[in-house]
């Protein structure tokens, strides 16, 4: 390891920030997937797995994703809330790997609603 | 004294540079590897270092951590601490007493185990503490230890 | 870099790691690949989290779910429903005395919630053993600060400014005592790390050094930027804490590694190394000039402070010594600032820097209390607030009684002083003092008089022996304790005592004897009538001391209740009690040792004590 430099402080920070977002618990973005038995029947794990990827893939560092159990509504599973910082809950509804990797580029890194998957606003609030 | 233990008390001098101000690591290196402090090495330390082997001995027997005779293979170590004083650790110091029939500070005949108390270890939240050797246990009882003795014996 | 979703901060302080954390973080990572979930979870061990009687913990990440008391056979559950599943396992979780509910979030147990971390701000958040994760959350940045931006002198100001205070016991100014070594000519001058913890009941510098080596070493390297002429630093930790002293030889390796600690720092002209001593079981050993003689080679021996140790230090050169908590509250100050650390606590001290207790102390809150463990409060926080909000009251529903802060240097404190503000001065006004922050809650069953003498004796044995009124004057006043106890005790040794510690505290060469009586001086101005108790009556009202109890069976509740189980005749190591298995069973008071293993073993409540 070559002697450390003041901008390599940064570069460390930067690398190793998605990781403390995770252990602080912060983030900008909240994206919690519901994996009751219905949920993971109807494949939650592949939702999951994508929202995983594409955390990795675009290098982002302010989003946490976390799981709940069932979400209540299991015919319209696999479902997952994506909650913005200070802004409603938003739940979506009958999602595949294609749906969830929308949402993901559109609400959770642009803010921009999916209205076509989503199923209600607000409506309760995730703990 | 045989010379493979010569050798290790010179490697263990110039481990840290045979320098005289080096000289308690040294012993707490000779402490770990041997659990007492031998008197040819003591005496080899001095040579090596050029501390006088009467400051040795004035440094082996003013810190607890050195003993200048051999310690049981388990040593047993009740922490006397505040918090494991006021929730029974002397209670716990006369089971063991009873347990392996000597007294704290001693060391039993087959020396398989010596009994001592030490200052407090630090770990509050699970007094009573009893160390055996790197093994750290707490809350201790003194229903429990004759088990604890037990896991230890032909060991 | 890889990225998880999940992250499980496996606690590794020593208290949990002698619960077996290590063998709950193998069976997490065995569960883990098990169910395939190796890519979106990562195990990670922290330094102590503090809520030490409830290991081994694991929490949670990012909803900080916090598990306690956790088994091997607890993980396959644990891993198949909270990472697999997303429901979190709701009889893992703690429950606070006297409730039913469990609370899952760790930030809302109110042992966590309660408290204000700035010396403990990495705890449960980072790999101990690795700096990356210390410069992840900061780290290094305040010493980048200082070698970049700011003179040696605006770095002294900032401290002094900031009303930080010695964490160790005395409470002497920070920023005074860098000031002062800063101000003798000399080229060589070292700087010092305290981490010899010596206070029975106290683990807050272990629990630092164990859970952030490297906010000790950022510290001292901003401390000796500051004096200057600084040739090196010293780390000297007592034995009894192998794995804080392994944790810090890391750190001082991976630091070396980075560049951060040797030659050219940073590519400055700043340059530090640092040394890791370990003490050898000497209590006398954490008074600084007993500290450096040691570090010399040397028994640890005392000297009288008539020239200072920043003047005349280690080897006789300048040398500034503060303890682990001092320096790990250097770079937050640095970072944040003088006015944001002395925002917190009492007083002020812009124009006396005794004037007021800023920032944060803490504490290692042990004994009858039901969440033992370690707590970061703001100073001025009553003690009413640590022991009953963050510490959940006193266990099995009994009675509070006293609490004991400043360990042997201290004393104790009653229930009628408990709404006391913690800082400085006022616990020294009471006969306490903060000390290094051990504090002993005692309930109805501890003996004030036996508490005492635990102290005294452990004084007397610490002694060094150089200075006659500590050598001599601990023994004669353990010789009047010892006899108060065991029912020898005379009326006019009350006032003997008082005498005697005042000569002690007025003629002792250091700190360790000058502090000795201190115990003694507070229980008998709080508690008279127990000493009087003993004295005059022969009783111990609290069936500690065991010469003046009698052991009895109530016969009675044996037959009827025990009916006659025999086990306290089975157990007891004097042979003294007779009887036979359902009849009721009486002790020989003759052959009778008062061990009271029957009263332990006793299921029935049949044995009687007075």
């Amino acid at each position: 390891m070559p002697k450390l430099k003041i901008e390599d402080l940064e570069k460390i920070s930067d690398e190793f920030k998605r990781t403390m977002t995770v252990r602080e618990g912060g983030g900008k973005v909240k994206v919690t997937v519901h994996m009751g038995t219905c949920g993971i029947a109807a494949g939650a794990r592949e939702i999951m797995n994508t929202f995983v990827q594409q955390i990795e893939e675009k290098n982002v560092k302010d989003v946490i994703l976390t799981t709940s159990g069932c979400a209540g509504l299991c015919s319209r599973e696999p479902m997952a809330t994506v909650e913005v910082l200070g802004q409603a809950p938003v739940k979506y509804v009958d999602l595949n790997s294609e749906k969830a990797k929308k949402i993901f580029e559109e609400h959770v890194l642009k803010g921009v609603l999916v209205k076509d998957y989503a199923l209600s606003i607000g409506s309760e609030r995730i703990q | 004294m045989s010379a493979e233990i010569l050798t290790k008390a010179k490697e263990i001098a110039k481990r840290w540079k045979n320098k005289p101000e080096n000289i308690i690591e040294m012993m707490h290196d000779v402490q770990n590897e041997f659990n007492y402090l031998p008197k040819e090495i003591l005496e080899t330390l001095s040579k090596e270092t050029t501390v006088p082997i009467a400051r040795i001995y004035n440094i082996a027997t003013f810190y607890n951590a050195f003993s200048l005779k051999p310690k049981g293979k388990h040593k047993i170590c009740v922490c006397m601490g505040t918090p494991c004083h006021a929730l029974g650790a002397p209670k716990v110091v006369s089971a063991l007493e009873r347990e392996l029939k000597i007294k704290c500070g001693e060391t039993t005949e087959d020396m398989q185990f010596s009994l001592d108390i030490s200052g407090c270890v630090g770990t509050c939240g699970l007094a009573p503490v009893v160390i055996i050797g790197d093994e750290l246990y707490g809350p201790v009882g003194i229903q429990g230890v004759p088990k604890l003795v037990n896991k230890y014996k032909n060991k | 870099m890889k990225s998880y979703r999940l992250q499980l901060m496996v606690c590794a302080g020593t208290g949990c790691v002698s619960n077996h954390s290590f063998e709950i973080k193998d069976a997490l990572e065995k569960e883990i690949a098990k169910h395939k979930l190796q890519t979106e979870a990562e195990v990670v061990t922290t330094g102590c989290n503090g809520f030490c009687g409830a290991g081994p913990l694991v929490v949670v990440q990012p909803d900080g779910i916090f598990y306690q008391m956790l088994k091997v056979s607890d993980i396959p559950l644990l891993v198949e429903e909270h990472l697999l599943k997303g429901r979190p396992v709701k009889k893992l979780m703690y429950v606070p005395p006297k409730e039913e509910a469990p609370i899952p979030k760790m930030s809302n147990i109110p042992f966590f919630s309660d408290q204000t971390l700035v010396a403990l701000r990495n705890r449960g958040m980072i790999d101990p053993e690795n700096i990356n994760d210390y410069i992840a959350r900061g780290g290094y940045k305040a010493l980048a600060k200082v070698l970049m931006s700011m003179t040696p002198d605006e770095v002294l100001q900032e401290i002094k400014k900031s009303g930080l205070r010695g964490r160790g016991g005395g409470g002497f100014p920070t920023g005074i005592k860098w000031e002062t070594c800063k101000r003798i000519q000399s080229d060589t001058k070292y700087v010092i790390c305290n981490a010899d913890e010596g206070d029975p009941g106290a683990f807050m510098d272990r629990s630092i050094i164990e859970g952030d080596p490297h906010s000790v070493i950022e510290g001292m390297m901003i401390g000796a930027y500051a004096i200057q002429n600084i040739c090196e630093g010293y780390i000297y930790v007592r034995m009894e804490y192998p794995l804080a002293i392994k944790r810090f030889n890391i750190a001082i390796e991976q630091a070396k590694e980075y560049g951060l600690l040797g030659e050219k720092i940073f590519d400055t002209d700043f340059n530090f190394d640092i040394k890791v001593r370990r003490g050898a079981g000497a209590f006398v050993c954490g008074e600084s000039t007993a500290l450096m003689t040691s570090i010399e080679g040397n028994p640890g021996e005392p000297r009288a402070k008539y020239i200072h140790t920043v003047e005349k230090g280690l080897w006789d050169k300048p040398t500034c010594l503060n303890n682990v908590e001092t320096w790990t509250n250097v770079p937050p100050i640095i970072l944040k600032g003088a006015e944001w650390f002395s925002s917190i606590g009492t007083g002020d001290v812009t124009h006396d820097a005794w004037g007021g207790s800023k920032g944060t102390k803490v504490f290692s809150l042990a004994g009858k209390v039901n969440n033992t463990g370690l707590v970061e409060v703001p100073m001025g926080i009553t003690l009413r607030d640590i022991i009953f909000n963050i510490g959940g009251g006193i266990r099995d529903g009994k009675k509070f009684k006293a609490v004991q802060t400043g360990g042997p240097s201290g004393g104790f404190i009653p229930e009628n002083l408990i709404n006391l503000p913690v800082d400085y001065e006022e616990l020294t006004k009471v006969g306490s003092m903060m000390g290094s922050g051990g504090m002993v809650v005692m309930d109805e069953d501890n003996c004030m008089v036996d508490m005492a003498k635990y102290f005294l004796k452990f004084t007397q044995e610490e002694s060094c022996g150089k200075c006659i009124p500590c050598r001599e004057g601990t023994k004669r006043m353990l010789d009047i304790l010892e006899n108060i106890t065991s029912g020898k005790g005379k009326e006019e040794d009350l006032n003997l005592l008082e005498e005697l510690s005042n000569v002690i505290v007025e003629s002792s060469l250091c700190a360790l004897g000058g502090s000795a009586p201190n115990p003694v001086l507070t229980t008998l101005k709080y508690f008279r009538e127990e000493y009087e108790a003993h004295v005059k009556d022969k009783k111990c009202p609290a069936r500690v001391c065991k010469q003046l109890l009698t052991y009895t069976i109530d016969e009675k509740q044996c037959v009827e209740v025990g009916h006659g189980c025999g086990v306290c005749k089975k157990n007891c190591p004097d042979n003294a009690i007779i009887g036979e298995i359902k009849k009721a069973h009486h002790i020989d008071q003759n052959k009778c040792g008062k061990c009271g293993v029957c009263y332990d073993v006793c299921r029935f409540n049949a044995i009687r004590v007075e």
